[in-house]
């Protein structure tokens, strides 16, 4: 299952994005919309929801919209396509030797501090991209390849948040010495 | 004329085999591109590799180069294709929400996706974060509902915005990527030298 250690080689970054590009395309042609993450897991942990707290969902409207009386929140593409996500990584990862139990993170912290600020890390994201209503894949990549005004404005603004923040977190990632 | 009602047209297991397979796509690429590494999209944010950058704006043009493509050769139907609905302040807000989330765990939602299927513990420990994320946000909207909906332009194009035709949007968009692939490239070898991305 677990994978010996190989140095990592990826693809091009121009060839990987000209490939994103097309699948992007052939997305909206087939389906008449983009590509999409966070709504799938949201969609999901509605579904866990429904079965906990059935009533807690039929009476908050935004809970109810995916998962209200009859609904089935998972009866929806996203579902589907975000279970491919996961295939999809897990084989490409397979194929080049990076399925590895293991932490990465950056040479001033310890994996148990990486693990703690990817999870605070996480938090913000998941809060964000559903205020965002989407999140990189569902808003920046799809809403900007339409020319979406509100996507382009949302996509500055994830840029615009990571930078500012960068230098005040730069422990987390940077080695001892560079700014 | 595309796009099409996939349910309609193949029934309901047939289209989600198809976005199955979309996804697998799409994981596949997003790994390959080292996206289920955190440090490598995180060092987009020091200027020590524009991956993130590069891939992202590549592929936002070719596919907005090919949909408009095939709308003027009337193989596509853009008024049918869905269009994000422009919300300008939950929008910026969630935007600026979602850099810190990217810089201080590594990942966004897709990408930690990517790294939790290599078993990625940092990206495993993201996705329990994103969860918990995404229920405080089911459970607290509706204290702040009116802030949810506003600024609210409905179906808003840039070319509608700033009244231009669409190739001209796309050719600036185009000229603007360029610009950034190499000021980025300049900065990042005039702060660490060398000459390619990590």
């Amino acid at each position: 299952m677990i994978q010996k250690p190989r140095k990592d080689r990826y693809w091009d970054p121009y060839i990987a994005g000209a490939l994103l590009g097309v699948l992007l395309f052939l997305t909206f042609f087939l389906t008449g919309h983009g590509l999409g993450s966070s709504g799938g897991v949201n969609r999901i942990l509605v579904a866990i929801e429904d079965v906990v707290v059935p009533r807690h969902v039929d009476t908050t409207p935004y809970l109810a919209a995916m998962a209200g009386g009859d609904r089935d929140p998972l009866n929806h593409w996203i579902v589907w396509q975000v279970a491919g996500i996961l295939v999809g990584g897990f084989v490409s990862g397979w194929l080049r030797g990076r399925v590895r139990l293991e932490t990465r993170h950056g040479p001033r912290i310890t994996p148990r501090t990486r693990w703690l600020m990817a999870f605070i890390g996480g938090a913000l994201m998941g809060y964000g991209a559903r205020m965002a209503r989407g999140c990189t894949s569902g808003q920046a990549l799809s809403g900007g390849a339409v020319l979406s005004a509100g996507s382009w404005a949302f996509m500055l603004a994830v840029f615009a948040g990571g930078y500012l923040l960068a230098w005040f977190v730069r422990r987390l990632w940077q080695p001892a010495g560079d700014n | 004329m595309a796009p099409w009602e996939l349910g309609t047209e193949l029934g309901e297991v047939a289209s989600w085999i198809v976005y199955l397979m979309i996804g697998f796509a799409f994981g596949f690429i997003l790994e390959s591109a080292g996206f289920g590494d955190s440090r490598r999209l995180a060092a987009q944010f020091y200027w020590r590799d524009l991956t993130v950058l590069k891939v992202m704006f590549t592929a936002i043009l070719v596919a907005a180069v090919l949909i408009f493509w095939s709308t003027a050769l009337g193989w596509l139907d853009y008024d049918e294709v869905w269009v994000n609905p422009t919300y300008v302040w939950p929008g910026i807000l969630g935007g600026l929400i979602m850099g810190a989330g990217f810089i201080v765990g590594g990942f966004c939602p897709g990408t930690s996706l990517v790294g939790a299927a290599t078993l990625k513990l940092d990206a495993i420990w993201f996705v329990a974060g994103t969860a918990v994320g995404i229920l405080g946000f089911g459970e607290s909207v509706s204290l702040f509902n009116d802030f949810w909906h506003s600024g609210s332009l409905g179906r808003l194009t840039l070319q509608d915005w700033f009244n231009l035709p669409t190739g001209v949007v796309i050719l600036g968009l185009a000229s603007i990527g360029v610009l950034l692939f190499w000021v980025g490239d300049n900065v990042r070898r005039w702060i660490y030298g060398g000459s390619g991305d990590e």
